[in-house]
Order: structure tokens, then C-alpha cells, then sequence
């Protein structure tokens, strides 16, 4: 399969990226590269095999259903770009 | 004071103890080195202050008899994705510039309260998306070391390149470094150092700048095996933070370091040979082969029949992982934001378009691409299969055999100038020995075997079972005894 300019604007929207149209061939061409070349898994035999998301053989282990953390709002909003009264800013969402 | 940069972590624990020097001595020493030696951009920040306080820190409670382990007044470098409390973490981005953590990563966390004293933050690819050191966006990071029929600059391979510079270049007792598909092992053997990717989930992932998640693991850096041992007990262990992070037992990876491998089982997987191997990487590992039947192992030939599709899977699942756990630059919680009177989404796109560099956006887009409906079940659920193969291969291997020898890079260090001309894929290249074993889970080491005929440093690759580290460690200490690797940076020499 091969990625056009139109697929790649798309994805961009997806990931949040914003790509200025001089770089969307550029962008597919290169792509187009790499998915070609990640194709090759199509030639191995994988009937019957179950995916892994991860191949760590430890069982993720429980933990009891309590806070442990927090209380710390300065703290959380020291390295927001902009910050009030103790929330995260951001530009008007709602009209 | 040179004298002090060129002692190994072993001989410092030792050193300290006898009052030879102090951790005050030490960390003055590295942070001249450092200062001499800014034009290999090692480090992102160094961090002089805090590194003081935490030598004189060190040296008090030692005048009182109170040490806090073999590390306490070892004056070492971090990587600049470990987030440290109060000192730039920057990732090597842009889009993080200028961001001070709040709190302390489980493994920088460990090396300080067991009185590591941090030089500073080291530099590396941008969100350890790399394998030569040139996607930060601080700037490339300089090999200490250069080929005798070529002056041009050279890689010091990535994605932990600064780390890997900084422990040759003597900028640093040691170092941390993180390994997702070969970023610790391929820089140490570019530079001549010993590098441990240890098995997933024996270091916390906690507070370290997340890329592939299924796959990124903490190691040591280091310039001998020894230090590498010391250096992983002060790193690892159960993290309840960490989900992954493993409750098993942690041994004294040291007292592993027994010299004796008589009867040990080493597999040589004929995948790794491809045709137009390097000849001199061929005769390297056929040297490494030679030095453990000398020590007395045994040595047989094993086969990893899915070792070429390793590359492919991973640059599938890794820019998927990837793409999902960058969403969380924004703009919005801390880093860089673009705005200029757009609505949310808008500043969201202009935020990420400028604060992220060429290939982290490329694998962002691959990532979110394969992971997009209609293409999921074509790229990514394939290669969690193929992975599924992968791991199966080291499995079955490894009821034959106790360890395994390879080369980790197909090649010495590369011209930082040519680097950055060649496309992706031949980049990606530099990871066909070292991805396999991430893929796995499994533990690998880079330890120096020796230099190429361009007198630049050539790794050799030693892989093992989950969760045994100590078997890898015994048998590169006994490699590492035989390789007699004592050449020297270019950089170095004519220094005492």
C-alpha cells in the first residue's frame, strides 16, 4: 500500500503534528519507504500465533486500592506554560 | 588531578574507604574534565552545584563512619531522560526545554540516596530515537574518538551517546544510560566501553522520559565489567511504581565476576553472519569465540531463525509504543507551547510541529499510522506476532545453551558528517544485532574486544536468560580479561 499526500494530512491531524504542505510529499515519499520496508513481515508464517504486548514473563502484581500521593498542586503546575488559581490553562474550548 | 578521572568505579570505592581522596577531590576533577572537554557536548546541563553539595554531603557522613554503599561519593553522569528532581530534563527535545521535574526517576533516585554524587545530565538522540547522537536538539555529540586515516568527527552511536562519550572521555566515573533497541550496547562499542541492558523489568521505568514502554530498560555505563556489577545493584530492583518492574530477588551482581566459565554453554546464532558481514567484525567475534573455549567453555553453534525480522517488528512496535506515549506533550502540563489565538487542536499542532524534531515526527506519524483503523491488524498486531516468534527463539535457545556471543554493531564508528546524510532505514541498520534481545526482554552487554584497523573500538555481545544477569557478567569478566582492551581515546592521549 502506498501513502498519498492526502493519508499523510491525515494522520498528521491524528498525531496532533501540524505539517506545512511543501513537506508532504517529502513526508510520504519517506514513509512510504519505511512501510514498504516493514512489509517483509508479511512473509513469515504467524497462524496460530498469539500477539504480546509485552514479553515480560512477571504477572503485573496487585496493589491496594488507596492514595498514596498528592496534596502537592504547586507542585504539579511548576512547569505548566500557563497556570491560575490552581488549574491548568488552556485556550477556550467551549463557545 | 587527571590522575583522579582515570580510576574506575572499583578502585574509587576503594579509595574512599581508605582516605586517599575525598568525593569533594573526585567531583572537582570530573567537573574540570568536563569544562575542558565542552567541545564534545557530552552533557546537555552539567549540574556543579548540586554535584558539590552532594560530594561535600558525602565526605561528612564518611568522617563519621556512615557510608551508604559502594556508590556513595562516586561522582557519575545521567542521561538526560532520567527526570531529576530540580535539574533540566529535557529529553534532548525542544518541546521539553526548560522543564525542572518535581521529583526524582527510581533509578537516579536509587544512585542518590545510595551517595552517587550527579555531575550532570547527559546528552543523546532526541527521545532516544537514534543511533548516532544526531537527532538532539542540543546539538551532536563528538566521539572522544577518531579514526587514525581519517580526521573527520566522529559518532559516538546513540541514542546514549552523551553517556557513552562522557564514561571514554573520563568526564565521569560512569554513567546511566536507557536501552530500547540497542541504545546502550551500540554507543559503548563505538566507544570503547562496557554497556548492560539489563532484562525488562529489573530497573524501574519510573520517572524516566517514556518511549517505548514495552521495551525501554535502565543500565550502567561503565569502563569495566566490574564497575558495570557494582553500578547495576544501585540501580536496579522492585519498584511498586512501576508495574512492570519485577519482584525478584537482587543479587550481588559482583561476586558473579568468579573468572570461572568451565562448562558453560555459549551459543553462536548463525543468523547473526549474514553475507557481506564486516570482515573485521567476523574476525572479532571468532576472537571472542577462541577466548572462551580457552577460559573453558563450550562453545556450539545455535540457530534464532526470526533474527531478520527483528528490525521490521521493531520499527513497527516501537514508533507505535512511541506515538502514544508522546501524546502527553501538549503544551498544556509543562515543556513549550505554541499559540497564536487557535483553538485547542490548533495549538496542540503548532505546539508538537515545533517542539518535536524531524525524526521523532517521522516515528510519531509511522506509530500513529500503523496503529490507525483499517492498518492495525496489517502492521501492529503482525509484528506483536513476529515478536511473539522472537522471543519464542531466545527461549528455545537458551534451553540449549547458558549465553549467547554476538557482535553489537555491524560496523566501528561512523563521520557524524555522514551520518546525518543517510536515510532512515540504513540508520535503522546499526540495530540488527542489539534489537533482537530488546525484543526478547532478554539482557545483553556490550563489552570492547578490541580495534578495528582505523584504530576505533569494536564491541562484542554477550545475551542471556531473563532475570541472569550474573551469568553474562562472569563470562564478560573473564572475555574482558583476555581482550586486555587498554587502548585509549585519541582524545586522552598524551594525558597521565
Amino acid at each position: 500500500m502506498s501513502l498519498d499526500k492526502a493519508t499523510v494530512r491525515k494522520i498528521g491531524f491524528l498525531a496532533r503534528l501540524e505539517i506545512p504542505e511543501e513537506d508532504l510529499d517529502g513526508l510520504a515519499h519517506e514513509l512510504n519507504g519505511i512501510l514498504g520496508w516493514v512489509e517483509q513481515l508479511a512473509q513469515v508464517d504467524t497462524e496460530g500465533v498469539a500477539p504480546v504486548a509485552s514479553v515480560s514473563q512477571m504477572k503485573l502484581f496487585w496493589r491496594d486500592d488507596v492514595v498514596t500521593d498528592g496534596e502537592m498542586p504547586e507542585k504539579v503546575l511548576a512547569n505548566a506554560p500557563d497556570a491560575a488559581d490552581g488549574y491548568f490553562l488552556v485556550p477556550k474550548v467551549v463557545e | 588531578m587527571t590522575e583522579l578521572t582515570k580510576l574506575t568505579l572499583a578502585e574509587v570505592r576503594d579509595g574512599l574507604a581508605k582516605g586517599e581522596y575525598t568525593s569533594v577531590e573526585l567531583t572537582e576533577a570530573f567537573l574540570g574534565a568536563m569544562e575542558a572537554h565542552k567541545a564534545l557536548n557530552a552533557y546537555i546541563v552539567s549540574s556543579p552545584d548540586v554535584a558539590l553539595e552532594r560530594a561535600k554531603a558525602s565526605d561528612a557522613r564518611r568522617a563519621k563512619g556512615e557510608v551508604l554503599g559502594p556508590m556513595d561519593g562516586a561522582p557519575v553522569a545521567i542521561k538526560d531522560l532520567f527526570c531529576t528532581e530540580g535539574v533540566q530534563t529535557t529529553a534532548a527535545s525542544k518541546i521539553l526545554e526548560g522543564f525542572k521535574p518535581q521529583y526524582e526517576s527510581t533509578v537516579s533516585g536509587k544512585l542518590r540516596s545510595g551517595g552517587a554524587v550527579m555531575l550532570g545530565k547527559t546528552n543523546l538522540d532526541e527521545f532516544a530515537m537514534g543511533s548516532a547522537n544526531i537527532t538532539s536538539a542540543y546539538g551532536n555529540v563528538v566521539s572522544p574518538w577518531v579514526a587514525e586515516d581519517d580526521p573527520e568527527k566522529l559518532v559516538p552511536g546513540g541514542s546514549s551517546g552523551g553517556s557513552a562519550a562522557a564514561v571514554s572521555a573520563h568526564l565521569c566515573l560512569a554513567a546511566t544510560g536507557t536501552d530500547t533497541g540497542g541504545s546502550i550496547r551500540q554507543p559503548a562499542a563505538f566507544t570503547g566501553i562496557v554497556g548492560l541492558k539489563p532484562t525488562y523489568g529489573r530497573c524501574s521505568r519510573w520517572g524516566i522520559v517514556a518511549f517505548a514502554s514495552s521495551l525501554d530498560q535502565a543500565g550502567p555505563m561503565t569502563r569495566t565489567v566490574r564497575d558495570a556489577a557494582i553500578m547495576l545493584g544501585q540501580m536496579a530492583g522492585f519498584d511498586p511504581k512501576d508495574s512492570t518492574s519485577a519482584k525478584v530477588e537482587l543479587p550481588d551482581f559482583e561476586k558473579a565476576l568468579t573468572g570461572d566459565i568451565r562448562g558453560l554453554k555459549v551459543g553462536i546464532p548463525k543468523e547473526y553472519r549474514p553475507d557481506g558481514l564486516n570482515s573485521e567484525i567476523a574476525a572479532l567475534w571468532d576472537q571472542g569465540v577462541e577466548w572462551l573455549k580457552d577460559a573453558g567453555a563450550e562453545v556450539v553453534e545455535i540457530s534464532l531463525p526470526h533474527t531478520d525480522k527483528a528490525l521490521a517488528t521493531y520499527y513497527i512496535v516501537a514508533p507505535a509504543e512511541a506515538s502514544s506515549n508522546l501524546a502527553r506533550y501538549d503544551g498544556v502540563r509543562y515543556g513549550l507551547r505554541v499559540e497564536n489565538g487557535g483553538n485547542l487542536d490548533e495549538m496542540y499542532m503548532k505546539t508538537r510541529a515545533k517542539g518535536f524534531g524531524k525524526e521523532v515526527k517521522r516515528r510519531i506519524l509511522i506509530g500513529t499510522y500503523v496503529l490507525s483503523a483499517g492498518y492495525y491488524d496489517a502492521y501492529y498486531l503482525k509484528a506483536q506476532k513476529v515478536r511473539a516468534l522472537i522471543a519464542q527463539d531466545f527461549a528455545e535457545a537458551f534451553k540449549k545453551v547458558d549465553l549467547i556471543l554476538t557482535p553489537t554493531a555491524p560496523s566501528d564508528a561512523f563521520p557524524i558528517a555522514g551520518g546525518a546524510k543517510v536515510d532512515p532505514i540504513t540508520m535503522y541498520l546499526n540495530d540488527v544485532f542489539t534489537v533482537p534481545a530488546s525484543l526478547a526482554g532478554v539482557p545483553a552487554m556490550s563489552i570492547p574486544g578490541g580495534l578495528s584497523q582505523r584504530g576505533l573500538p569494536l564491541g562484542l555481545q554477550l545475551i542471556g536468560r531473563p532475570f541472569d544477569e550474573e551469568t553474562i557478567l562472569r563470562a564478560a569478566g573473564v572475555m574482558e580479561a583476555a581482550a586486555e582492551f587498554s587502548a585509549v581515546p585519541t582524545l586522552l592521549r598524551g594525558t597521565k
